[in-house]
């Protein structure tokens, strides 16, 4: 991409953010606990700082997705024309999250705070100097725009002919994998306090609660459609019918024999622990109410 | 506030303020989050961390918690655990993070976690804070959809049981103590600072359903209820070994028994016969004869352990149990409609 040198005029060119060997980045992952994190760190952060600071740790895996899976928080003062940034801090609990984890390495850093300025250029390049192409998470908490907006970017230097101009931030498209929340539950992490974790019955009862409603929708929709109140989707129509045809065509004796051998199977298990039960007690009675002498 | 005026009272009236008793322990999600995350990551070795928070009154507030690496080798990683420890206490002090460590977590295969192991380190850990809780998460059962995290405490008339030192069946009478009050359960409560409860109820997606629905509605818990089974069995071999120690005992103490009575008598006619003739009497007892030296009971702590974790298994197999008659009773109608 060099400039061409029968021209003239020197063309504004974008660097290769990397060599040929790295894959460039194209989307982030986030995993749920890094936003904890952020949001913590941030809530956390001594009065006199506006915004907070961290490290990211992940991996790049091989087709250019970053996968943040960590993060921790990095002291640093920040005025108008400088940033000190504490680096020791930033070496020592990378030591300490290398022990427990050495696949995670750094990927690049956070800021809270809505856009990227001056300071956070300057302490991108920090990061340069650490890995190769650094990616820069933007979690807004101060929800300007009524929306806590989190972005990342990837910055490539912008130079005119050999002269360095500025880094530009360009976005990259962040894909949030909130499986692991979702599997402990939204309401758990939602609510300010939760005064007891649901056990196992409890989050059965909303799970079939939740498909009922599901099915209802369904019910509700198809009903419309017949009626001709809705327009009819084909696309819905065929997922519809992948649905009911997705259950398995057992005549129904076969399908009784199934259903009533599990339920014998399941049954029986619980005979054999509540033997188990009755007889723990048993042998506790025999052994401490024994008196030999 | 009300509970730390009340303190403030009675640290002026009295010269010892009792600490309430625990009632609940307060996790903030972030730690849910963080714990969740090392134990599934290296399931299924078995992985710990330490908890950090604030003890106020009758509630734990456990606010952060950061995982110990894996120890390989014992020696030399001994004093490089501590210096981790240290390290990551002084780092996490500069961000304000509450660095009092309140206890410890530590994940667990099917329930299996009682252990000699569980309550030596509880031991150690009583000795420097005054409360302290153990949180136990089962990775297995994330895959059946449920959040399978406890909170246990040893119970403070088995820590007077243990500095004794002893676990012979009389003491264990007099107090009435039972294999259920070696752990006690305590309730969680998750808390979430206000900016990520926004957060997350913004980023929660807006489908009905769930990872964790899907979950729980998957049907095949076979090989975690065979998985279950058999250390329910193996458990029961352990138990049934420790029974036949017990028995084995008591055998040989009513033996001695005989023998003591036995050696008596001999000793009882040769007195007589000796007090006849005239000679001094000798002793009736005589501690150099072995069959006087007491043996000694076998501790009861094995049995008990076995038999909590016993009624674990139990606990859990009831539970998917149930689980899987409601899943076969909506497979059922499902398909008859």
């Amino acid at each position: 991409m060099a400039a061409t040198a029968a021209n003239e005029h020197t063309v504004l060119q974008f660097a290769a953010p990397s060599s040929a060997t790295t894959t460039p980045i194209l989307t982030a992952r986030i995993h749920p606990l890094v936003i904890f994190n952020v949001c913590d760190c941030f809530v956390r952060r001594p009065d006199s700082a506006e915004r907070v600071i961290g490290t990211l740790l992940g991996s790049i895996l091989p087709d250019g997705t970053v996968d943040i899976r960590n993060s921790y928080a990095v002291p640093h003062n920040e005025s108008s024309d400088q940033v000190a940034v504490d680096i020791d801090y930033h070496h020592n609990m990378l030591a300490s999250h290398l022990k427990v984890n050495p696949k995670e390495i750094i990927v690049g850093w956070y800021s809270t705070g809505l856009g990227v300025n001056g300071g956070s250029a300057l302490i991108h390049d920090f990061y340069a100097r650490e890995v190769t192409n650094p990616i820069h998470l933007t979690v807004d908490t101060g929800f300007t725009n009524g929306v806590g907006a989190i972005k990342a970017f990837v910055s490539s230097n912008l130079s005119l002919g050999d002269r360095q101009l500025a880094a530009q931030f360009q976005e990259v498209p962040v894909d949030l994998r909130m499986v692991e929340a979702e599997r402990v539950g939204y309401d758990v992490l939602k609510a300010t306090a939760v005064d007891k974790l649901p056990n196992d019955m409890e989050g059965m009862e909303l799970t079939m609660e939740r498909l009922l409603t599901l099915i209802n929708d369904v019910y509700k929709y198809v009903d419309s459609v017949v009626e001709g109140r809705t327009p009819p989707d084909t696309n819905i129509g065929r997922f519809i019918a992948d649905a009911v045809a997705s259950l398995p065509k057992l005549p129904p004796q076969v399908f009784d024999n199934l259903v009533n051998d599990s339920l014998q199977d399941q049954l029986l298990l619980l005979y054999l622990s509540s033997i188990t039960r009755t007889q723990l007690s048993l042998a506790e009675k025999l052994n401490t109410a024994a008196q030999m002498l | 506030m009300a509970t730390m005026a009340r303190s403030f009272l009675q640290a002026i009236s009295k010269d010892e303020v009792v600490a309430p008793p625990l009632r609940v322990v307060q996790i903030e999600g972030l730690a849910v989050l963080k714990i969740i995350k090392h134990c599934k990551e290296f399931a299924p070795t078995l992985v710990t961390g330490q908890l950090l928070g604030l003890d106020v009154g009758s509630v734990l507030e456990v606010t952060n918690c950061f995982p110990f690496p894996v120890r390989d080798d014992d020696e030399e990683i001994e004093a490089d655990g501590a210096n981790y420890q240290l390290e990551m206490m002084r780092c996490l002090r500069e961000v304000n993070v509450d660095n009092n460590t309140v206890g410890w977590y530590q994940s667990t295969v099917l329930g299996s976690y009682q252990t000699v192991e569980l309550i030596e380190t509880f031991m150690n850990y009583q000795e420097n804070i005054k409360r302290c809780v153990c949180i136990i998460y089962d990775p297995s059962k994330a895959d059946l959809g449920v959040l399978a995290l406890k909170a246990l405490k040893l119970s403070d008339s088995f820590m007077e049981l243990y500095r004794a030192g002893n676990f012979t069946g009389e003491k264990l009478r007099e107090k009435n103590f039972s294999w259920m009050d070696i752990f006690e359960e305590i309730p969680i409560k998750v808390s979430n600072s206000a900016l990520v409860s926004a957060f997350m109820t913004e980023l929660e997606t807006d489908a009905p359903v769930s990872q964790g629905d899907y979950d729980r509605l998957h049907s095949s818990t076979t090989p975690f209820l065979e998985n279950n089974m058999e250390f329910l069995i193996k458990c029961m071999d352990d138990l049934s070994m420790e029974q036949q120690k017990f028995q084995y005992y008591y055998r040989n103490l009513s033996r001695q028994q005989a023998q003591q009575q036995a050696w008596l008598q001999k000793r009882r006619t040769e007195n007589m016969g000796r007090r006849s003739a005239g000679e001094e009497a000798l002793p009736e007892e005589d501690p150099s004869n072995p069959i006087f030296k007491p043996i000694p009971e076998p501790s009861r702590l094995e049995s008990f352990l076995i038999t909590n974790q016993v009624s674990n298994f139990c606990g859990q197999i009831n539970g998917v149990a149930g689980q899987n008659f409601s899943r076969l009773y909506l497979t059922k109608a499902l398909h008859d409609n």
